[in-house]
């Protein structure tokens, strides 16, 4: 996969159709893998990577890459087509500038995952038979691929390429996925055992702000928290409040335009699954304003651009689930 | 000096209303000597949506202890259709605070025009006893900003 990938590449930019690439490139560990912009061939033969932690999407990028001079090259996994459309929808991508060759998706590996059954010092992976076996600096180790994967991969809501150019490998279809599952399981709990699980989750929150900065949707030139009037500007939560009305207005900021990409809860370093909030948005625009997925087309309106004259009133909140 | 010695919790509430009916609303109720509890306090706006999320949880920030939207009925909107919006804005956020374990009774919205002024108190009345029945907002509270 990654040698066509790089080929096609060096394809494009020798006929002058791109000018640069932007892809993933190894950081300072094998699994940590970040997104990168190849200029040429022998930058791409050098770092260019695309294995099975290759999980950054990288539609917000193009948010700047599509405005600067020329054309630039993207791979995009099929969850990460759908941000893009969502981009294109909010003018925030130029899409002429934008090649895209549509990729396989995952499923993608999560190192904490590896790491929490204690193997370390992880130098590269292999799946065989959905065995995964791990060449580490200790020997080899081996664990089921399935308890490796990252959660967003593991309620995928898609393999389908919602946008592209072309095509590398197979497109596939939109999937039935259990991905209201947890939520689902929360809502059943009581108003104290849900206070109780949100209150264990965000007070491991230290604000460094990763899900707001990698998520395709968050994309204002000047975002409200970052406003030194705010009160709530860039700093350590100092109270619980805090950290409920950040991830509240986060959640809430991207409501009917969130994707379901999962890259919230994938940097997030303190691991808190922010994805419930966004999921928990998008299950009540379903239920309660005809089902909607964002990033699915360009020209639908967003749930919150749009009204009905008999929606349901705010007080059905009220009526329905577990006190 | 302490002059209410009354230890009964007194809630506060704050209201939102929106200034062509809801605001007008209730100054009807009030030049129709109507009782409603001193605890509401009111915030004018110029139409339901005019009122951002985070105007709700700054509400709550400060020491509200129960929010009330209150705007011209759907279809009655000044600006056509601006409540439209408000009611399903508000209907997410207040399913999110459920979502994360905050009382429910402690936020509402309702639809109060001109007209009604009897409404606008009976409205304020029941809403306020239904917040002293919850008690002081302690999940969505700012320790920073408790009163002594």
């Amino acid at each position: 996969m990654q040698e066509a990938m790089i080929n096609r590449a060096k394809q494009l930019l020798a006929d002058g159709t791109v000018n640069r690439v932007i892809g993933w490139k190894r950081g300072e560990f094998a699994y940590d893998i970040t997104p990168a912009v190849f200029q040429s061939a022998e930058e791409l033969d050098a770092d260019f990577v695309f294995d099975d932690f290759t999980s950054a999407n990288v539609s917000k990028y193009l948010v700047k890459e599509s405005k600067k001079e020329g054309k630039i090259l993207a791979f995009l996994k099929p969850c990460d087509t759908y941000s893009f459309n969502q981009l294109t929808k909010e003018h925030r991508v130029v899409r002429e500038n934008v090649y895209i060759i549509g990729i396989p998706g995952g499923p993608k590996l999560d190192a904490e995952k590896i790491k929490a059954k204690g193997i370390t010092g992880i130098l590269g992976v292999k799946n065989e038979n959905y065995t995964l076996k791990i060449d580490t600096i200790y020997g080899e180790e081996t664990m089921p691929f399935y308890e490796a994967v990252l959660d967003k991969c593991a309620s995928c809501k898609s393999k389908k390429h919602v946008v592209f150019d072309e095509l590398i490998g197979e497109d596939g279809d939109v999937l039935e996925s259990n991905r209201f599952e947890m939520v689902e399981k929360l809502e059943n709990m009581t108003a104290q055992e849900r206070y109780d699980f949100w209150r264990d989750q965000f007070s491991k929150c230290i604000r460094c702000n990763a899900c707001r900065n990698v998520c395709p949707a968050c994309t204002c030139e000047k975002c409200v928290f970052d406003n030194p009037n705010s009160g709530v500007e860039n700093k350590a939560p100092a109270d619980s409040f805090e950290e409920n009305m950040f991830h509240i207005i986060r959640a809430f900021h991207v409501a009917g335009r969130c994707t379901d990409c999962g890259e919230c809860s994938r940097v997030c370093p303190q691991n808190i699954p922010l994805h419930l909030l966004n999921r928990k948005f998008i299950k009540d625009i379903n239920s309660l304003y005809g089902e909607y997925q964002a990033g699915e087309d360009t020209t639908s309106r967003a749930p919150l651009n749009d009204y009905k004259q008999d929606d349901c009133e705010a007080s059905i909140v009220h009526e329905r689930g577990v006190e | 000096m302490q002059v209410n010695e009354n230890k009964e919790f007194q809630p506060l509430i704050v209201a939102f209303c929106c200034n062509w009916c809801s605001y007008a609303g209730a100054d009807l109720s009030g030049t129709n000597r109507l009782n409603y509890p001193s605890n509401v306090k009111i915030i004018r706006v110029p139409c339901s949506c005019r009122v951002n999320p985070m105007f709700i949880l700054r509400a709550f920030q400060k020491g509200a202890d129960g929010v009330i939207l209150c705007g011209c009925h759907p279809g009655d909107c000044h600006y056509t259709s601006g409540n439209y919006f408000t009611r399903r804005r508000m209907t997410l956020l207040f399913s999110m605070l459920d979502f994360l374990g905050i009382e429910r009774d402690r936020t509402r919205v309702e639809w109060v025009s001109a007209a009604e002024g009897a409404k606008f108190a009976a409205t304020m009345n029941e809403f306020t006893e239904a917040v002293k029945k919850l008690g002081p907002n302690r999940r969505l509270e700012d320790l920073r900003c408790r009163k002594q």
